[in-house]
């Protein structure tokens, strides 16, 4: 059996990757790749503390069905997020961030 | 650790998913960036099955790669012409260390007990199956409540998604 401080180290190292990926790439769609890189390390974190953890009856599942609702909350996340990138880049024809600036003060 | 399929596995699957992220990260062409994007996702998977959880590694590939990893195809295909931007980067040397310092800390956190000692090295041999899971969700003194928010969030975000996407011109 593979130890649990493995699977830490794999979820810390992709979250690090989907952290520099959000705060460095230019293109919108690219960021929006990253934060799904982040959420799929929170995703092993969570998969690997559920199967580590001592189980007693009462909270077998918690880690489990977490998971199951990550999962879905992404897919939402997804969907609306590249809805508004598709809708920046007809208004405004970039798919940079910084050039989404009507409502800076 | 011992050489088994188990350890194999782990390696793969670790070289799939820093692989993949890798690629995201730095590809130039954001369609490659889709491809590795998947190849992460499916590295992702594969640690669900070690983790003895396939049901989420079923989920896993068909919504993230299924539907998710098209749908950046999508909006790579539909935002063209700008895709080939010259600079890939803005901010890459706070950027890089950001991250690198937070990987740091997220490491010494894991080699420290700070919060406890988590280190169970031998998961439990029972686990709960996909059958628990299942009766979980529909249970009242389960995720009953969760289970149906969901289906209104993911109702919600479809519609809210069409709303925001809509060209009115057309």
């Amino acid at each position: 059996m593979v130890p649990l401080w493995m699977y830490l180290a794999v979820a810390a190292a992709l979250f690090s990757l989907g952290v520099f990926g959000a705060l460095s790439r230019r293109n919108a769609v690219a960021v929006l790749m990253s934060v799904e890189l982040m959420l799929n390390a929170v995703n092993i974190n969570l998969v690997a503390f559920w199967r580590y953890s001592e189980t007693s009856t009462d909270l077998l599942l918690n880690g489990y069905a977490f998971t199951a609702f990550v999962l879905i909350v992404a897919a939402a996340e997804a969907a609306v997020g590249l809805a508004i990138i598709i809708t920046v880049y007809r208004n405004r024809r970039s798919v940079i961030p910084e050039e989404a600036a009507a409502l800076k003060g | 650790m011992e050489l088994n399929a188990i350890s194999i596995g782990f390696v793969v699957f670790t070289i799939f998913t820093l692989g993949g992220g890798v690629g995201v990260v730095t590809t130039r062409n954001l369609f490659q960036g889709t491809i590795w994007l998947m190849v992460s996702l499916f590295g992702v998977a594969g640690y669900f099955v070690l983790l003895s959880a396939p049901f989420l590694a079923a989920v896993q590939i068909l919504v993230y790669i299924g539907a998710i990893a098209i749908l950046i195809t999508f909006a790579v295909m539909l935002t063209r012409s700008v895709t080939r931007v010259k600079a890939r980067y803005i901010r890459l040397v706070p950027s890089l260390l950001a991250s690198f310092a937070l990987f740091l800390i997220l490491l010494l956190g894991i080699a420290v007990p700070v919060f406890g000692e988590i280190s169970p090295d031998i998961a439990p041999v029972t686990v709960a199956s996909t059958r628990d899971l299942g009766a979980a969700l529909v249970d009242e003194n389960g995720y009953v409540v969760p289970f149906l928010l969901a289906s209104v969030l993911l109702t919600g975000a479809m519609i809210g998604a069409i709303f925001i996407a809509r060209d009115d011109t057309a």
